[in-house]
């Protein structure tokens, strides 16, 4: 069953290539520095959605607090979510940019360079 | 509703069925080889596919139901908002540029890739059907509330026919135009929808002198019944343990449904590389947060101006606070305007799940299971099953969406989104993420996520057993007078998301299957850095 194209183009790289690439020392670092920011920042910002769900839901009081006329604790926090979530796209944008991409453009060329 | 005029709101929306027809028929020009029609040439750009998401994303759910909860419950009806949007970092962070580097045109090309294919494609594509048939159905659902709200269409029969006149113009852009399209068709709504919310938001800020305290002050003068309540959470989901609980469990499912929605991640493989899938990403983020800042201030701005009471007893109820703000606002043609983008939206929402359904039955099962990947270079019979198949996808929708006029919308998306977040997305992070996951893992947590999930709902409130309303005299669950409900929550996504998670673990581990590792190495690979992967087509 393995016999199932996979694979796009008729030049594609052999199975050698692919293993020989997962060991290079490039690679292992491209994986790093991908899972060293978005495992971290995944579990960041879903704890910090969590806090808020269960805020929401359990703490009414707390979260119908007035801060400055009708503006109370739940919309600030509310509002705090869509700050993060801005914030923490932009940070991933340039993280990748500057990280990730140049390393991956790197290792992209050696290998279509080498199947053709 | 005296000033609505049904004519105007029908001209204002043919008059953009024909601008997108004919769109669609001019894009449709080049579209020859199942790339084209199936993945629009992977010739989108970044910023035009964010756009495009957004278009998908923003559905009638999200316009009308979110805008309307907020109306009537205040701060419960915004913390939807805030689960569709935060869920969004997961597509960005974990999902999408890996899915764009592995696949080709559906979820199952990422899933299968280094699993046995038929069985894992099979379930692959199982599962994207029941996300999009709920998905669908609940479109399909909202343009019968719409209908009555908008024409002054009340009985059945005519509602009826305008849910298949929308059914068929849906046929009609898949088949003409394919994902290129449907692409343009979701940029031009959401151009629209986002402009058209804008404007009514500064509108609205205007009246209260920009001062959003005001604004808020207003709404809970509006609403005696509510009062100051409406400003905090609870009104909605704070009545007792279990709503709570069950307001928990719908959080979950909307926060980790959207990464493994099948007709959000098949528009990926409408751009060129991973890093315009990133842009994409990025700029659907902005659009739709955005867009939701304005439903929290026209759904308060309802309030304040129309009234809960008002909003309550309009046909459409809680749906039509968005329109009877834009009469309010703006008179009749106001009204017309953001009518037809409320129709527009349902039609373009419905067009972008049918080719992503057929897509999946066209790619993975006839061209991978029953042709085995043996069909023709440029896949010509691919394209010819998928048109096919979006006929009859298109006609069962519309059966159904008359058999499901009158169900909560936002209920039904939330329950495609618990599908979507305990059969797909706990496979989709296992294959991207594990190199011990296997084809046993995938098939159970695949099938295990999906009948835990629609098992719980057929047992949920939802279908039987709420007790009988006495305003209305009719159990808001699916099924009158019958209760053989047990579980109960009405979003199972608390204990089905979890379970699906551990199943793919449970099934992993317990297969001695350890894959294959070149196949592996070859994924991880391509994921990481797009070598290998589909690049643009030139025309």
């Amino acid at each position: 069953m393995s016999s199932v194209e996979h694979t796009p183009s008729e030049s594609a790289p052999d199975a050698q290539k692919w293993a020989d690439v997962q060991a290079s020392a490039d690679f292992t670092e491209l994986k790093q520095r991908l899972r060293k920011f978005v495992f971290p920042v995944s579990g960041l910002f879903l704890a910090w959605y969590l806090l808020y769900v269960l805020l929401a839901d359990y703490a009414h009081g707390f979260m119908s607090t007035k801060v400055f006329g009708n503006i109370n604790v739940g919309l600030i926090f509310g509002l705090l979510q869509f700050v993060s979530t801005f914030v923490i796209t932009t940070l991933y944008v340039r993280h990748a940019n500057k990280n990730l991409d140049p390393l991956a453009e790197k290792l992209r060329n050696e290998i279509e360079g080498d199947g053709k | 509703m005296n000033e609505s005029s049904p004519i105007l709101n029908m001209s204002i929306f043919g008059v953009f069925v024909l601008i997108t027809l004919f769109v669609v028929i001019r894009a449709s020009r080049n579209t020859k080889t199942a790339a084209d029609y199936l993945a629009a040439g992977r010739a989108f750009t970044g910023p035009q596919n964010g756009i495009a998401i957004a278009g998908d994303y923003l559905s009638a759910a999200s316009f009308l139901g979110i805008a309307g909860a907020i109306a009537l419950n205040g701060y419960d009806g915004f913390l939807y908002s805030i689960g569709f949007l935060v869920a969004w970092l997961v597509a960005l962070l974990l999902v999408a540029e890996l899915l764009r580097n592995t696949g080709k045109y559906t979820m199952g090309d990422v899933l299968s890739f280094r699993m046995r294919q038929r069985p894992v494609r099979a379930a692959a594509a199982t599962s994207t059907m029941a996300v999009s048939f709920f998905y669908l159905l609940a479109q399909m659902a909202g343009a019968g509330g719409l209908v009555a709200l908008l024409l002054g269409y009340t009985d059945s029969f005519r509602q009826s026919i305008v849910i298949a006149i929308v059914g068929a113009l849906m046929i009609a852009y898949v088949l003409i135009g394919g994902m290129k399209g449907t692409t343009w068709v979701q940029i031009i709504k959401a151009v629209l929808l986002i402009v058209g919310a804008g404007v009514m938001t500064l509108w609205v800020l205007a009246k209260y002198g920009f001062n959003l305290s005001s604004l808020l002050g207003a709404a809970v003068d509006a609403a005696p019944k509510a009062g100051e309540k409406l400003l905090g959470p609870g009104l909605q989901y704070g009545k007792t343990g279990l709503t709570q609980l069950d307001f928990l469990s719908l959080a979950l499912a909307l926060v980790l449904g959207t990464a493994g929605l099948p007709h959000i991640l098949m528009r990926f493989y409408t751009v060129p590389t991973a890093k315009e899938a990133r842009r994409s990403v990025v700029w659907a983020i902005w659009l739709i947060g955005i867009f939701y800042l304005f439903t929290l201030v026209l759904g308060y701005g309802a309030g304040a101006l129309v009234g809960p009471d008002a909003i309550s007893k309009a046909p459409g109820a809680a749906n039509s606070a968005a329109p009877l703000l834009a009469l309010e606002l703006g008179g009749p043609i106001l009204l017309g305007l953001i009518a037809a983008v409320a129709f527009a939206t349902i039609l373009a929402v419905v067009a972008g799940l049918t080719i992503t359904a057929s897509a999946s039955f066209a790619h993975d099962i006839y061209a991978n299971i029953i042709k085995k990947g043996n069909g023709g270079d440029d896949k010509t019979d691919e394209v010819k099953v998928a048109r096919i198949t979006a006929v009859v996808i298109g006609i069962v929708s519309i059966g159904g969406g008359i058999l499901a006029n009158g169900q909560n919308v936002a209920f039904l998306v939330a329950l495609a989104f618990a599908v979507a977040a305990s059969a797909n997305l706990p496979t989709i992070l296992y294959s991207l993420f594990w190199k011990r996951f296997n084809t046993s893992g995938a098939l159970w947590s695949i099938y295990g996520g999906l009948a835990v999930t629609i098992t719980l709902i057929i047992f949920s409130p939802v279908v039987s057993g709420k007790p009988v309303n006495p305003a209305t005299g009719k159990s808001p669950s699916m099924i009158q007078g019958v209760d053989f409900h047990f579980f109960p929550l009405d979003n199972p996504g608390l204990v089905s998301i979890p379970v699906a998670f551990l199943l793919g673990y449970i099934g992993t581990i317990l297969s001695k299957d350890k894959g294959d590792p070149a196949k592996q190495a070859e994924m991880e690979v391509r994921s990481l850095t797009g070598a290998g992967a589909e690049k643009a087509i030139a025309h």
